[in-house]
């Protein structure tokens, strides 16, 4: 276990505005030697008041700094669940950076990206083998954006049959982003209730001939396997609709099941979780999506065909639902997924799900007697605990910020909604016996913290640059401005 | 956990007052206890007309957001506007200063399907 005993130096760091000293430069630019052209007036702005002047080792030593104050896949574990924090390997990084690739102008023609056009052939080709889609986008920038997509061709499909139709069926277990996508596209949101998974029963009790989709994650949130999909999707199918299912939990169905031989019409796939492209700051993410064959007319264009012994991008698709995302979508993340789908091969892949699997449920064994687990069906690539049976009062919240104290960044707490106070373990297949051991470790600790000594956790974090903060006086009233 | 008596209550953690055609609508010291620090309110407009069972505002707190059902169908006559600058008042007023919407009742007889305080202290201690 990590000690709650080491130190170590956190330092502080003023902001830009703060170090800035009138006249310092960081860059001298060579003298001009060609003759001076100045923009016309209106394209030029007004000298920037209080912009920071500051030198090249100023500006280093900030964010650096910030840099340490920074937790990623690289400095520990990381289980928020529902978010697959795998490791993004270096062999990924050193493709993307290969000069052929990073120096490509996104304005070459064709035939000067051969190797890039195939490179993407190749990925939609291996996306549609692990999930049993036909035709493939790799556009969208994100998870939500293949969403909008997906959600987008449904609509286009329908509409060229001549039908208009109003409302999206979502289980209550669903990521947010579904209703807010199914919205997005004019939809009616309907909610069903899930008991743990969804029931054909439920379904019905909704379907009707105004339902353009029912939108699906599977595994749920919960991490169980929707056991009833391939009936629920009969029952969508025979009334006009299609099935769209969120792929962010592919992690637990990669090399394993293919969603689209369960009856799913439209998935997106999250590269930057399943195959392990970096998220957020490090990221951007992608969001490909695939489509069954009668879905394919609608895809958003341009997408990458065989053109004799070459490649080609395919503009003319007259129903396309158009373009998602400048250019070709995230191609240097593109270049990372196909890294990792080439290193790790299909029997690879299908070990990264045993493993992801085999790890949450050694979580669940080791921690089902300390912390209550509402659902107990057997769960698949993550398990969600609930803050019932907590001593003393005290709550998830409390239990993730003992956890920074412990060295760990915290799962994701509060969803899903339908458990009380969620506490969601993700390990993801890259992490140790001992690594996952020692977090364990910590987690009884602090169920044993919350038995003898509540105020560990009320007051947590203690020994984080900054203590407990108070997050709904940010939230109510966020300063946005620093020297406001 | 206070649940006063002279007020009807819903199994989606509203209550309503009813006097004559309108009803005020808010949440319950329950549903702003399960939803911790609420940090954003969204409200209808006044003359917006709504549908019992649909949408009537959403309620955000640190841990999650929500949306609000109408439990009656009818037009909105008034909203409170304070709650959106403070949305604190949910939490520290759930029944007084934290009233959400008046509503001009235009089904009376959605009135039958509410609970009263005893069925509702008993839907919560079984749910």
């Amino acid at each position: 276990m990590i000690s709650t005993e080491s130190r170590g130096l956190v330092l502080d760091e003023k902001l830009l505005f703060e170090q800035s000293q009138p006249g310092r430069i960081g860059y001298s630019i060579a003298a001009l030697d060609v003759p001076a052209v100045l923009p016309e007036s209106k394209l030029l702005r007004d000298d920037i008041s209080g912009f920071p002047e500051l030198s090249e080792v100023d500006v280093v030593r900030h964010y650096t700094r910030l840099s340490t104050w920074n937790y990623g896949v690289d400095s520990g574990f990381y289980p928020l669940g529902s978010c697959t924090m795998k490791y993004n390997p270096k062999v990924n990084e050193a493709a993307a950076r290969l000069p052929g690739f990073s120096d490509l102008h996104p304005h070459a023609p064709d035939n000067f990206s051969q190797g890039a056009l195939e490179l993407m052939y190749n990925l939609q080709c291996d996306l549609g083998e692990v999930s049993g889609f036909p035709a493939m986008t790799l556009q969208p920038a994100a998870g939500a954006q293949g969403e909008f997509a997906g959600m987008l061709m449904i609509r286009a499909w329908q509409e060229a049959k001549g039908e208009k139709r109003n409302k999206v069926i979502i289980p209550d277990t669903a990521h947010g982003t579904n209703p807010a996508s199914a919205a997005l596209c004019g939809y009616e949101v309907i909610t069903v209730p899930s008991d743990g998974v969804l029931s054909k029963e439920a379904v019905a009790a909704v379907m009707d001939d105004d339902v353009a989709a029912l939108m699906v994650t599977n595994p749920n949130t919960l991490g169980l396997f929707e056991a009833d999909i391939r009936e629920i999707c009969d029952l969508v199918h025979e009334r006009g609709g299609l099935v769209y299912s969120d792929g962010a939990n592919l992690n637990a169905l990669m090399g394993i099941s293919r969603p689209g031989d369960l009856g799913i019409d439209v998935m997106h796939f999250n590269l930057h979780k399943t195959f392990s492209t970096p998220h957020g700051g490090g990221g951007p993410g992608s969001g490909p999506v695939g489509v069954v064959e009668k879905l394919k007319p609608f895809l958003p264009v341009p997408f990458v065909v065989q053109d004799g012994d070459g490649y080609k991008l395919e503009y003319n698709c007259p129903q396309s639902i158009g373009r998602m995302k400048s250019f070709f979508g995230h191609f240097s993340i593109l270049v990372r997924a196909y890294s990792y789908i080439l290193s790790m091969g299909g029997t690879g892949l299908k070990q990264a799900t045993e493993l992801a699997v085999l790890n949450a449920n050694y979580i669940r064994a080791r921690l089902e007697g300390e912390f209550d687990l509402p659902y107990k069906q057997r769960s698949l690539h993550e398990v969600v605990f609930s803050e019932d049976g907590l001593h003393n009062d005290c709550h998830t919240l409390d239990v993730a910020k003992r956890l920074i104290d412990y060295g760990y960044h915290p799962p994701t707490i509060y969803f899903p909604l339908v458990v009380h106070g969620a506490l969601m373990i993700e390990p993801t297949e890259t992490e140790s016996r001992q690594s996952i051991d020692e977090f364990c470790d910590a987690m009884l600790a602090i169920a044993a913290e919350a038995k003898n000594s509540p105020e560990l956790l009320k007051q947590a974090p203690v020994r984080a640059k900054v203590k407990r903060l108070d997050e709904a006086t940010a939230a109510r009233k966020p300063k946005l401005r620093w020297n406001s | 956990m206070d649940f006063p008596e002279e007020l009807k209550y819903t199994e989606e953690h509203e209550w309503i007052m009813v006097e004559g055609d309108i009803a005020t609508i808010g949440i319950t010291d329950f549903a702003q206890d399960q939803l911790g620090d609420i940090v954003f309110v969204e409200l209808p407009e006044v003359g917006d007309t709504l549908e019992a069972g649909k949408n009537l505002g959403v309620v955000e707190s640190v841990k999650a957001v929500s949306d609000v059902y109408s439990p009656l169908s009818g037009e909105v006559v008034e909203v409170n506007e304070e709650l959106p600058d403070e949305p604190e008042t949910l939490n520290n007023s759930p029944y007084e200063s934290g009233w959400m919407i008046k509503l001009k009742v235009s089904d009376m007889s959605g009135l039958d399907s509410l609970l009263d305080v005893s069925a509702y202290q008993e839907f919560i201690e079984n749910d």
